[in-house]
C-alpha cells in the first residue's frame, strides 16, 4: 500500500506503524481529582469508567471505509489519519492527525456553544 | 478411545463407506460414484439452536451439541460453503503450549479431543502428532520457556526442554551459528503436530448431519430478530428463521455479524498470510518455530513446505495481504534455515482473523438474551476447534461456562480479568 503523505508525498506503508481506529484521538475526559472522603462509587465515576473501557477496548471494526491512525516512524514521525477501504485496501484520503484532532475539538466546542 | 464407528449404527449411514477397492473402482470410472456425506436441507421455520458460521468451530459445536448434549434440532447457517473460511485456510498446526491458567487447560482439553477425534467421528482427519519445537536464542528466552514448560506439565500436557545438541539431533540443517540469533535450544511438545484441516470441517459436518443437524450452505445471516432485549431468530437471504438460542461463530466476520445486534466488540480483523513451496523430499518431520521473529514451518504429506509468519498488522477484510510481510517471512525463514532459499514458492494466500484486545478468545453469552458469542481466536483457533466446539455446546446446552472456558468472558476487560499471554495490552496487531 502507498500512503500519500500530506507533506512528503507517496510513501510505502512499510515505513509506518499502524495504531488503529482514529477514534483513539478522542480520549474521553476522566472524572478528575476527588477530594478525600468523597464517594468514588457514584454514577459519574461509573459512567466515566464505562466510557474509558469502551474507548480502550471496543472497536467498530467496520468493513469498508475506515479512518485509522498511522505513525510515520521511519520518516518524519508524524501521526496521520488515513481513510482507507478495509475490503479493497484503496486509500481515499490522508490528513495530519493534528489537523483532525483540532477540527474535532472545534466541532465539539461549537456544538457545546449551541446548547 | 471412547468410541468407534459402531456408535453410528442405527443412523442414516453405518460404519465403513470407504475402502481401497472403492477408491480403485472410482479412479477407473471417473470418480462419478461418490455420494455427498451430508444433506442439503431447506431451513425449517424454527430451531432450538441456530449456529451462525459453518467453519470448524461452528460445525464442531453442532457435532458436540448433538452427540454429547442430545440437542439435535439445530441448524448451522453458512454464507458460503463449509470449509471455505479459515478452517480451510490455516497452516494446520495443533499444540497445547500456553502459559496462563485460563488458556492452558482449555488447549490441553483440545489436544485430548484431537487425540480421540478420528474414533469419535469415524473419519480420517490425518491427526499427526509429529511434534512442535519452539526455538530459543537467548538465556532469557530459555528461562521463559522453562516457565512455560512447567505450566504445560501442570495442566497434564507434555513438554521437554532441549539444549542445542538436542535440537541438532532433530534438525541438523538449522543455522545454529547465526550471527544475530544463534539457536541455543528449544521447547518441544511431542504431542503437538498437524491435522488435515478440510477433513476436520467435513468430519464434524458429517458427525452433526448424521445426528439430524441441518447444515444450510449459501445462507447468509443479514440481521437478528430482537424483541424486548431477547433474540428470537435471524434474518437471512433465505428468509427469517426462528430459534430459541442463536450462537454466532463466524471468526473473522465477528464484528460484521455482531454489529447487526448493535454490538461493538473488543476485536479487530486482520489478515494472516500462509505460504506453500513446491513439493520436496521429506526434510522436516515436525513443526519448527523461530523464537526471534515471526516464522514457523512444517512439511505437508505431499512434500510442500508450509510456512507463515506475522500478520500484516492493519484492519482488513480482504483475504489477501501485502508484499512487505512476504519479505519479512522469507527473511525470517532464511535466518533459521538457509536451505529454504533454494525452494520455489508455489502459492500463498491470506485469511481474515478476529484479533482480540488481549489475544485470547471469547465463549460467552451477550447482554441480549438468547444471543451467544464465540470469537476472538486470532491466528490460533484451528488447534482450538474441538475444545471450542465442546465448550460452546456446553454453554448453549447448560447456560453455564465449561470449566476450562471460564476465562473467556466478553466483559473481562471491564472486570480486569484479561488473559494476555504476551503482555502486550489492548493492541490487537501486537498479539
Ligand atoms: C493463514 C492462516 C494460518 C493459520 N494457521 C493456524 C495454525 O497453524 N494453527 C491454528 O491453531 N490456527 C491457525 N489459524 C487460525 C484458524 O484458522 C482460525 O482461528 C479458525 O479457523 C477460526 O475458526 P473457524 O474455523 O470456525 O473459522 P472459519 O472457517 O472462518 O468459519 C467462519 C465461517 O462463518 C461464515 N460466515 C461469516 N459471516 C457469516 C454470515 N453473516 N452468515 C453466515 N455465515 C457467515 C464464514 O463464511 C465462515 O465459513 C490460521 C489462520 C490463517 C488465516
Amino acid at each position: 500500500m502507498i500512503i500519500n503523505h500530506p507533506l512528503l508525498g507517496p510513501r510505502d506503508s512499510s515505513e509506518f506503524v499502524y495504531l488503529g481506529d482514529a477514534c483513539l484521538i478522542n480520549r474521553p475526559a476522566w472524572v478528575g481529582e476527588r477530594t478525600e472522603g468523597e464517594d468514588v462509587n457514584d454514577a459519574k465515576t461509573a459512567e466515566a469508567l464505562q466510557q474509558y473501557h469502551d474507548y480502550v477496548h471496543l472497536r467498530q471494526n467496520n468493513a469498508g471505509e475506515h479512518k485509522e491512525l498511522w505513525y510515520h516512524e521511519q520518516g518524519d514521525r508524524s501521526w496521520l489519519v488515513v481513510t482507507r477501504n478495509t475490503i479493497t485496501h484503496e486509500i481515499y484520503n490522508v490528513e495530519l492527525a493534528k489537523d483532525v484532532a483540532l477540527a474535532n475539538k472545534t466541532a465539539r466546542a461549537t456544538q457545546g456553544g449551541k446548547k | 478411545m471412547r468410541n468407534s464407528g459402531f456408535r453410528y449404527s442405527g443412523f442414516r449411514y453405518s460404519g465403513f463407506r470407504y475402502s481401497g477397492f472403492k477408491v480403485i473402482k472410482e479412479a477407473l470410472t471417473g470418480h462419478k460414484g461418490w455420494k455427498p456425506v451430508w444433506r442439503t436441507p431447506e431451513p425449517k421455520k424454527e430451531y432450538d439452536i441456530i449456529i451462525i458460521g459453518g467453519g470448524g468451530h461452528g460445525l464442531a459445536t453442532a457435532h458436540y451439541l448433538a452427540s454429547r448434549y442430545n440437542i439435535t434440532n439445530v441448524a448451522v447457517l453458512e454464507k458460503g460453503w463449509i470449509g471455505g473460511g479459515n478452517v480451510g485456510r490455516n497452516t494446520t498446526i495443533i499444540r497445547s503450549n500456553y502459559l496462563h491458567p485460563e488458556n492452558q487447560p482449555f488447549y490441553e482439553l483440545s489436544m485430548k479431543l484431537w487425540e480421540g477425534l478420528e474414533q469419535d467421528l469415524n473419519y480420517n482427519a490425518m491427526v499427526s502428532q509429529r511434534g512442535i519445537l519452539n526455538l530459543y536464542h537467548s538465556d532469557g528466552q530459555r528461562d521463559a520457556y522453562v516457565r512455560r514448560g512447567n505450566s504445560m506439565l501442570m495442566s497434564g500436557a507434555d513438554a521437554q526442554l532441549l539444549d542445542q545438541e538436542g535440537v541438532r539431533e532433530l534438525y541438523p540443517f538449522l543455522d545454529f551459528d547465526n550471527a544475530r540469533f544463534p539457536i541455543k535450544g528449544g521447547l518441544l511438545q511431542k504431542r503437538g503436530g498437524t491435522v488435515r484441516h478440510d477433513a476436520v470441517a467435513w468430519g464434524y459436518a458429517r458427525g452433526a448431519d448424521s445426528r439430524g443437524v441441518d447444515i444450510i450452505q449459501n445462507c447468509e445471516v443479514t440481521g437478528f430478530l430482537i424483541k424486548d432485549g431477547k433474540c428470537t431468530g435471524v434474518k437471512t437471504n433465505k428468509g427469517n428463521i426462528g430459534a430459541k438460542k442463536v450462537a454466532s461463530c463466524v471468526a473473522g466476520s465477528s464484528s460484521r455479524v455482531m454489529s447487526q445486534a448493535g454490538m461493538n466488540l473488543p476485536i479487530e480483523s486482520h489478515v494472516l498470510q500462509a505460504f506453500v513451496s513446491e513439493g520436496l523430499k521429506p526434510i522436516i518431520d515436525g513443526v519448527i518455530t523461530f523464537g526471534a521473529g515471526h516464522f514457523y514451518i512444517s512439511q505437508s504429506d505431499k512434500g510442500g513446505l508450509v510456512f507463515g509468519g506475522d500478520i500484516d498488522g492493519y484492519n482488513t477484510y480482504a483475504q489477501r495481504g501485502n508484499l512487505p510481510v512476504v519479505e519479512d517471512v522469507c527473511e525470517s525463514g532464511m535466518a533459521i534455515m538457509p536451505s529454504i532459499g533454494r525452494a520455489k514458492l508455489l502459492r500463498n494466500w491470506g485469511g481474515v482473523m478476529d484479533m482480540s484486545m488481549d489475544g485470547s478468545p471469547f465463549i460467552d453469552r451477550t447482554h441480549i438474551k438468547g444471543l451467544y458469542f464465540n470469537g476472538g481466536w486470532c491466528y490460533g483457533g484451528f488447534k482450538a476447534t474441538p475444545a471450542s466446539g465442546l465448550c460452546y455446546a456446553h454453554l448453549l446446552a447448560t447456560d453455564t461456562p465449561h470449566e476450562v472456558a471460564r476465562g473467556y468472558r466478553l466483559d473481562r476487560f471491564k472486570t480486569g480479568n484479561i488473559v494476555d499471554e504476551n503482555g502486550r495490552g489492548a493492541q490487537p496487531n501486537t498479539h
